[in-house]
């Protein structure tokens, strides 16, 4: 009798053997960036696209109140303004006919708009549009750069059906990225929270939560026209069925992948496109919290981690390596020396902390927020890398809402990895949070002279002079070891072969009027 | 009807402390839906701002006042996170988990009956022997194990489904039924093996009993005798566990869901958990509560009306 | 140590005992060993050996930061194993303790008691502990806090309900007639007559713990990374299951083992009775 049980136990496991050899000799994709190559077919009109996206729209639709980069990244399809970001950084008039003409003195704009621009609804966008919407944007905006610099703002006024005027208290070089942000919507219009109206080349269809998000092409768009009919936003919050859906090819596009997701990508339907993900992932110390009050403690953490390692771990070597808190898509701003300042050296760590009254070591923790993958990875090398100097990591992964508590919100941390992102294209976004004033310096830095560096650059009227000023307090931060900075993620948008267009900005946006299939 | 009224009256209790407690828990646990919403580009003062909006900024009881007079009249409020009613949102996504969880149950009833008879009356039998070892093993296989083993094999290597692209019951309600028989499939089979060993164990022990021999007596033959006489009786305790099992399967579900990646009620609640919002936990927490209260009272009376002697384990 | 003669009281070998005997001993076997030695550590990561398949130098293969998964497999089955054993162990004993005063003594407190045990039971599980995630941190050391609490009901609602039988039963009776006290007619005297029926529900128990820990991790609430755990390590593996179907199913299989070991241990001693 034994024999039968125990034939019945073998039968199983070797049906369990069978399939696990049937896929074990399965050949290891290529390398995400070998099929980097576009087709160059003819761009066809029409078609319908699934993209896959990895989070929720959040919080409320409208352009004022929504706070999630995922929800602008979708939207940015639907709403406009007077200007727009193109993908090379640059602004290019969108509801106004042409860039606006400035007074002299900088503090005076004067915009035309654009003939017959029609809001989704189909109503034709007036001068007392745009009013009310500058109007609403600095009551309401959850954006506090872009409320600061809107209450810099004395006066808005129609001067006639086609032309607003805007006067400033004070000149503010980065002006136009922030009127960039400010969304034209319908001035009698109140549903935008639940079925927002815009003049993007797309309009909103509908949503249901957890589920998906339908735009639709805009056929009465001013400029060129979308190629693409209909976009379905799938959402897919748990990155493993996204990559299920990838392998059984029911959606047509998926962004914000990481080096790993394409590697394992094994459906051949698909190619790859490799951007940046906008961001400055680094290992943020609290400066409140003793050893990393230590300008010593902080280099020699930074002497102590090797980036290109953390990069060939975890994305096989893709990523771009910042050394400060500006990516490399801020071309003007990013300075590459500053890479190099704190090269891979154990030794020089651990000198250092021993001049720092550590000789051997001590403990720490760093803080990661659970669900972001590239983060937690990163983390979990520098685990490894810390130990070879002797310090001794806990890594304490937390819920995100809960790290917004209590490590963003609360400042209660020793150390946390994460990625700050830029909402306009403008330094400031990027480096006045580390003033010693603002409310989001989560870490606490408190450096007087890089304060004044700031509040200079902010002063500053002449472009060139600006650009320089920001660029020495972005220095400053790596020449004082602010952080452990790592990298600019790694960002890549998979697609079937049938499509093209896919435009990468340096800002967290996804403009799908370009993308289109080839014949 | 006096254990009926009492029992009904401990239920509406229990349904009481668990909305306390679900108000509580919220309570203490770090963060607020203001945070969540505002992200990594607010200041102290935005989300204290949010936080008068929203109402956090009231008293604890107040706010639990409040949502428990708005619940009794039936509206259970506005998602801090959508904006949208709650009712809505869950009206949306309650059919697909409870669709799971049914077919799960059919699952149970329309494999463990016919395989428990089937083995009772061939006990000692090769089948009997490949089953009994074969249900030791699936009662041992982690739902989400089995879950992951389903989607490899049908999905990957058969391709009879795509595993990570549900399809909705408003789309094709063949292809939601195909694609939801695997996830019902994940959390049934455990419990269909138990299912059918408690089957057969019971239908053997009735066919110990006295009534039995009498009826072999009156010339039935064994199979009559177990189709006829000691099923009616055997599968009262199959019944209440399969019951019982409804009520369990919910919160299997919700893990199931996550493999599955099915927009049903367990993800919502999952979601609505990290967003702290909390006018949709509580509306799910009561929702999963009442099921699971009333099957069980249902179990109870069930059992308790067949045969008072049967006690629920 | 009759037991483990494997015959049962019909004189048939007890094949579900020495089975899982034989699954169990392997098992805490490969837990043991790792203890002491793995092949690799299972948090040393290898940026030239990502996404092995089973090979001589890496048995199981690699995960996909370079990672031995047998090592981590060892580690994993031993953390799962902890952890089930001292929930187990919390859940029993104050289970036990709970049971025996409410079953025995009965009144407001019993009540009371098996109200909150209702109310545990009516929320769903897996909620519960993700709220008490929250309050109590991730870790190790919190599951086992989490999930014994979570085990306390099932526990003392088994030791309640037998108490209450075997208070009603004569030789209690007697004892108090006999001028015996409360607290020692209750540990002396029924306390040992209910581990019987308590028997299969700690083999239950531990299985329920193995799985409850499993899925914890696998929603992401469960053990910290870089520590290993099975879950854990399953939720991971899902991601990779066309190119690396290996480290799912080893991970998995681990899991089963473990579980059937001692279900078939159980019902093997079941039979003995």
């Amino acid at each position: 009798m034994l024999k039968k049980r125990m034939l019945a136990l073998f039968l199983l496991g070797a049906l369990l053997a069978t399939v696990l050899c049937a896929c074990g000799d399965k050949k290891q994709t290529d390398n995400p960036s070998s099929d980097e190559t576009s087709s160059s077919g003819e761009p066809v009109n029409g078609g319908e696209v699934v993209i896959g996206i990895s989070q929720d729209l959040g919080d409320s639709l409208d352009p004022y109140q929504m706070t999630a980069a995922g929800t602008r990244e979708v939207l940015f399809n639907v709403y406009e303004g007077l200007v727009k970001p193109n993908k090379d950084g640059e602004f290019i008039p969108a509801v106004a006919a042409e860039l606006p003409k400035k007074s002299e003195d900088g503090t005076s704009y004067t915009f035309t708009l654009r003939e017959n621009v029609k809001f989704h609804n189909g109503a034709v966008v007036t001068a007392d549009d745009v009013v009310k919407s500058f109007k609403t944007c600095a009551a309401t905006t959850v954006d506090t750069a872009l409320a600061a610099a809107l209450s810099d703002v004395k006066e808005i006024k129609a001067v006639d059906a086609k032309t607003v005027s805007l006067t400033l208290k004070k000149p503010n070089g980065d002006m136009l990225s922030y009127i960039a942000s400010v969304a034209i919507t319908p001035a009698n219009y109140t549903e935008q929270v639940t079925k927002p109206v815009g003049t993007g080349s797309f309009k909103f269809v509908s949503r249901s939560v957890q589920d998906n998000v339908v735009l639709e092409k805009f056929a009465d768009y001013w400029g060129q026209p979308a190629y693409l009919d209909k976009l379905t936003y799938k959402i897919y919050e748990d990155p493993t069925a996204l990559m299920s859906a990838l392998g059984a090819g029911s959606v047509d596009m998926a962004v914000h992948l990481t080096t790993d997701q394409v590697s394992t990508l094994s459906n051949q339907e698909y190619k790859t496109v490799e951007g940046t993900m906008n961001l400055v992932q680094a290992l943020y110390l609290n400066h409140k919290v003793a050893p990393f009050d230590n300008g010593k403690v902080r280099k020699a953490l930074s002497y102590a981690i090797d980036v290109d390692e953390i990069l060939a771990i975890t994305a096989d070597g893709h990523g771009t390596k910042v050394g400060t808190s500006i990516y490399p898509a801020f071309t003007r701003y990013f300075d590459q020396s500053l890479v190099g300042t704190y090269p891979y050296d154990p030794e020089k760590a651990k000198a250092l902390l021993a001049e720092a009254g550590y000789p051997d070591g001590f403990s720490m923790t760093i803080s990661v927020p659970s669900n972001y993958t590239p983060h937690v990875k990163t983390a979990e090398v520098m685990v490894e890398q810390l130990a070879k100097v002797g310090v001794k990591v806990k890594l304490d992964q937390v819920e995100w809402e809960t790290w917004l508590s209590n490590v963003y919100n609360d400042r209660n941390f020793q150390s946390t990895v994460i990625g700050f992102d830029a909402v306009t294209l403008t330094p400031g976004a990027l480096l006045n949070r580390w003033v010693s004033t603002n409310g989001k310096n989560m870490i606490n830095y408190n450096n007087p002279q890089y304060d004044a560096m700031i509040a200079k650059a902010e002063a500053t009227v002449d472009d060139t002079q600006r650009t320089e000023l920001y660029k020495q307090a972005a220095k400053m931060l790596t020449d004082t070891a602010a952080n452990v900075y790592v990298q600019d993620l790694a960002d890549f948008v998979v697609m079937k072969k049938s499509l093209d267009g896919y435009a990468f900005y340096p800002l967290y946006v996804m403009d799908m009027s370009t993308v289109h299939y080839v014949k | 009807m006096k254990y009926v009224a009492r029992k009904l009256f401990t239920l509406i209790i229990t349904l009481f402390i668990v909305s306390l407690l679900a108000f509580l828990a919220f309570q203490i646990i770090p963060s607020d839906a203001a945070l969540s919403r505002l992200g990594t580009n607010a200041t102290p003062e935005q989300v204290a701002q949010l936080q008068h909006e929203l109402g956090l900024d009231r008293s604890v009881m107040v706010q639990y006042g409040d949502w428990l007079s708005d619940f009794l009249h039936g509206d259970m409020g506005i998602s801090f996170k959508y904006n949208m009613p709650v009712k809505e949102m869950i009206m949306e996504k309650l059919p697909l988990t409870a669709v799971l969880v049914l077919l799960a149950c059919f699952l149970m009833v329309a494999l463990s009956f016919p395989i428990g008879v089937f083995t009772a009356r061939h006990a000692g039998g090769v089948f009997d022997r490949i089953m009994t070892v074969l249900n030791q093993i699936l009662m041992s296989i982690p739902p989400v194990f089995v879950g992951i083993l389903l989607s490899f094999v049908f999905g990957t290597l058969f391709r009879v489904f795509n595993p990570g692209s549900f399809v909705s019951y408003n789309e094709n309600v063949l292809r939601f039924l195909l694609f939801m028989l695997f996830p019902a499939l994940s959390i049934a089979i455990s419990r269909i093996a138990m299912s059918v060993k408690m089957l057969r164990a019971s239908l053997l022990g009735e066919m110990d009993k006295n009534y039995i021999r009498t009826a072999y007596s009156r010339g039935h033959s064994r199979s009559t005798a177990l189709r006829k006489h000691a099923l009616k009786n055997a599968v009262i305790p199959v019944i209440v566990f399969i019951a019982v099992s409804a009520a369990e399967m919910v919160a299997g579900s919700i893990i199931i869901e996550q493999v599955f990646a099915i927009p049903g009620i367990g993800r919502l609640l999952l979601v609505s958990i990290s967003n702290r919002d909390y006018p949709v936990v509580q509306a799910i927490v009561m929702i999963l509560a009442f099921w699971v209260v009333i099957v069980n009272f249902l179990a109870d009376i069930l059992s308790q009306y067949i045969d008072p002697r049967v006690r629920l384990g | 140590m009759n037991r483990l003669k494997t015959r049962s009281a019909s004189g048939k070998p007890n094949y579900f005992l020495r089975l899982g005997a034989v699954i169990t001993s392997v098992m805490v076997l490969l837990i043991l060993v790792g203890m002491i030695w793995q092949p690799y550590s299972p948090t040393a990561m290898d940026a030239t050996a990502k996404s092995q398949s089973p090979s001589f130098a890496h048995l199981f293969g690699t995960d996909t930061m370079g990672r031995d998964i047998l090592s981590r497999i060892m580690e994993g089955a031993g953390t799962t194993f902890l952890i089930a054993t001292c929930v187990v162990l919390v859940g029993f004993v104050i289970g036990t303790i709970i049971g025996c005063l409410t079953g025995y003594f009965g009144g407001v407190a019993d009540v009371i008691l098996m109200r909150v045990c209702d109310s545990i039971t009516a929320f769903p599980s897996i909620l519960l502990a993700l709220v008490m995630v929250m309050l109590f941190g991730r870790g190790k050391y919190q599951i086992i806090l989490i999930l014994g609490i979570l085990f306390i009901p099932s526990f003392a609602r088994v030791v309640r309900g037998e108490v209450a039988r075997q208070r009603s039963l004569t030789y209690s009776y007697s004892a108090r007639l006999m001028g015996a006290g409360h607290f020692r007619i209750i540990f002396r005297h029924i306390l040992p007559n209910t581990f019987p029926v308590l028997l299969p529900t700690i083999s239950i128990g531990f299985n329920n713990a193995v799985l409850a820990e499993a899925s914890m991790s696998y929603v992401g609430v469960g053990v910290q990374k870089p520590d290993a755990s099975l879950g854990g390590m399953l939720s991971e593996a899902q991601a990779y299951l066309g190119n690396a179907p290996w480290y799912a199913l080893f991970t998995g299989l681990t899991i089963v083992l473990l579980i059937l070991g001692f279900s078939m241990l159980g019902e093997g001693l079941s039979r003995e009775e």
